[in-house]
């Protein structure tokens, strides 16, 4: 058979969404980002929802979010993106609105903009990004950055008794009554890609029926902070990362669907 | 229908706010400025006009939400006092470099720290030289009266929509908890054919993104928009405003604004009828400065007195309008007190008339 008899409309399984701009990804070979890009805008285009979209990027390695999103976007100072978004949504209720956010500036700059923008059950979406480090300033030690765990600025591993413990910023919001849809997800194999996409569905439903706060956080890795190889980051991710930050709902349709005392051990 | 009212500043302000069609609020309580937010949710806005009013958590997350609502291209606007004022000085900057129109009410008091609740004018350099980082400029307002705490609303925003960029109302505890008589135009309609050339309103396939930023890795990028607002900030002397009294024949000159121009007024009226020709200007816009007219008069007069609630910050101003042609004193009163009409006229013999 000819190549060009196997290339046709009626035999497309993928196609890579039209809404990615042109522009090549800032991201290393290997990082989290692009998949959790290419999802949101693959959701979007579904959902032909292009026009009425309004995305805001944070401070981190996803800063130039709007540079690869082919939507209108705000670029957020450090942790504001929610409360950015809060005023979007404000005056364009009809608008979908999302943020996305790594885990600085979610859960340690922006700690009291992310829980009081859950708790007002404001209407909009927010992506967070958890790959456990600061990525962009060079891997420096983030909020969610593993006990033991080392960082430029915890170089002999992460010591709870001086340096505190990771948060789990997605458990503590999801007991916030703001929130209607709380997840966990990932996007290092296929079959994770599949469930994170079916989430972000899920969290736009949630943005339309206006009845609050939409939370998909994306534990993902960081080979260049993690000083590894991407391979080797996502073994490490899935063996360290996942047993504290544990994949799949937490909170769907407004009822909590998980033992989070036991998690919160 | 126009109508007058018996109101506090702040109470001005905020009506004034509703009536100028403006479309969202972002505040955070804090004295001496509170009642603008609570003049607002006790009003329903949302229901005479559809305007969006809301207690954010804090300053910092107000002014972010008046970044994010200001970059639809709506009118937005916060207030808030001093050390408010100084959490949401991060987010104007990011707002000055992404120009962005909106209106950032200061109602000033007494500093440093948490100082006092009384009326002040020490944020006069944060407020006129930027105050966040950066090489950028607000618009700055300085209402003297209750009636200019409503009319600087409309002129703020039209002035922000102007040059897109954020103007600022620098006004003081004083204005915003006296009452005085106040004239309200009437009921305008929100805008809804508003410019959206630039603004986040979802992208149609028809047009680019619109993107709101302030951030340009390149420096070669972020030099040329910093020229671009340098030209701009240039552009707004055009708008400079202000107010003279007994300046004609006036000898010596007082130069003062907001509430200390009004101590100032009474001053004047005394020492004119001591026979002492003295004169006032009062700036209206703190930014544009009005330099030329100060330098104008600086080739009439004999010797300049800055009068502010400081502890001499719009005194360098008007130095540099004056370019050491002549003596150029301050007088002021920092931390929260407030000189008295008396107090200036002794200082204008001691500093002004003692010299010569
Ligand atoms: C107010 C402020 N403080 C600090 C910084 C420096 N900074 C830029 S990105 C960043 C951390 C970002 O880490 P994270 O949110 O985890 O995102 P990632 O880069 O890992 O995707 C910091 C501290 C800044 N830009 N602004």
């Amino acid at each position: 058979m000819d190549i060009n008899e196997i290339i046709k409309p009626e035999n497309l399984v993928f196609k890579r969404t039209e809404l990615m701009t042109d522009k090549t990804l800032s991201y290393c070979p290997g990082c989290g980002h692009g998949t959790a890009h290419h999802l949101i805008m693959e959701v979007v285009e579904e959902l032909g929802i292009q026009a009425d979209t309004i995305g805001v990027a944070p401070v981190g390695c996803s800063v130039l979010a709007y540079e690869f999103m082919d939507i209108d976007m705000t670029q957020a100072a450090h942790g504001r993106a929610p409360a950015v978004a809060t005023g979007i949504k404000r005056l364009w209720p009809d608008k979908y609105v999302f943020t996305y956010q790594g885990d600085g500036d979610l859960a340690a700059i922006g700690t009291a903009e992310t829980i009081h923008a859950c708790n007002r059950g404001e209407n909009i979406i927010i992506f967070f990004v958890n790959n456990g480090i600061y990525g962009m300033t060079g891997g420096q030690m983030a909020p969610t950055t593993l006990e033991g765990m080392r960082s430029s600025t915890s170089p002999y591993g992460r010591d709870l008794a001086s340096m505190g413990h990771p948060i789990k910023m997605t458990e503590l919001i999801a007991q916030l009554p703001g929130t209607v849809y709380v997840t966990r997800q990932a996007v290092h194999k296929a079959a994770n890609v599949r469930k994170t996409k079916k989430a972000i569905h899920k969290a736009f439903e949630v943005a339309k029926e206006k009845k609050g706060l939409a939370f998909v956080e994306i534990v993902s890795n960081c080979n260049s902070g993690w000083k590894m190889t991407p391979v080797d980051s996502n073994i490490w991710m899935e063996e360290n990362m996942f047993p504290f930050y544990p994949l799949g709902d937490i909170k769907v349709d407004g009822k909590i669907v998980k033992d989070l005392m036991s998690d919160l051990m | 229908m126009s109508e007058i009212r018996l109101m506090k500043g702040n109470e001005a302000i905020a009506e004034a706010a509703i009536r100028a069609g403006v479309d969202g609020y972002f505040g955070y309580p804090i004295t001496p400025q509170s009642e603008i937010l609570e003049y607002l949710m006790m009003e329903r806005p949302e229901e005479r006009t559809g305007m969006v009013v809301l207690q954010a958590e804090s300053e910092i997350a107000a002014i972010n939400m008046v970044y994010g609502a200001a970059g639809t291209g709506k009118k937005v606007m916060t207030s808030s006092s001093s050390p408010g004022i100084s959490l949401k000085l991060e987010g104007i900057s990011y707002i000055a470099g992404a120009e962005l129109p909106c209106l950032i009410v200061n109602v000033v008091r007494g500093g440093p720290g948490l100082g006092t609740i009384q009326p002040s004018q020490a944020d006069y350099f944060q407020a006129t030289k930027g105050g966040g980082h950066g090489d950028y400029n607000l618009i700055v307002l300085a209402p003297a009266s209750v009636q200019e705490m409503a009319d600087f609303v409309e002129l703020g925003f039209e002035l922000a929509f102007k040059y897109r960029n954020p103007c600022m109302i620098l006004s003081d505890g004083l204005i915003g908890q006296m009452m005085e008589k106040v004239e309200f135009h009437e009921q305008k309609e929100r805008t809804k054919d508003f410019d959206q050339s630039w603004a986040t309103t979802g992208k149609t396939k028809d047009r680019e993104r619109n993107i709101i930023t302030s951030l340009n890795l390149d420096p070669e990028l972020q030099y040329e928009h910093n020229l671009k607002l340098q030209e701009k900030y240039k552009r707004m002397k055009e708008d400079v405003m202000f107010e003279t009294f007994n300046t004609e024949d006036a000898e010596f000159l007082l130069v003062a604004y907001g509430s200390s121009a009004r101590i100032c007024q009474k001053a004047v009226d005394v020492a004119r009828s001591r026979g002492q020709k003295l004169g006032l200007l009062r700036p209206q816009t703190l930014f544009p400065f009005p330099e030329e007219a100060i330098a104008k008069l600086s080739k009439r007069v004999k010797g300049i007195l800055a009068v502010e609630l400081s502890a001499g910050q719009m005194v360098d101003d008007v130095k540099l309008a004056v370019n050491g042609r002549i003596p150029v004193h301050h007088f002021g009163t920092p931390g929260g007190k407030i000189h008295s009409p008396d107090d200036v006229l002794k200082a204008i013999d001691e500093k002004l008339l003692g010299g010569f």
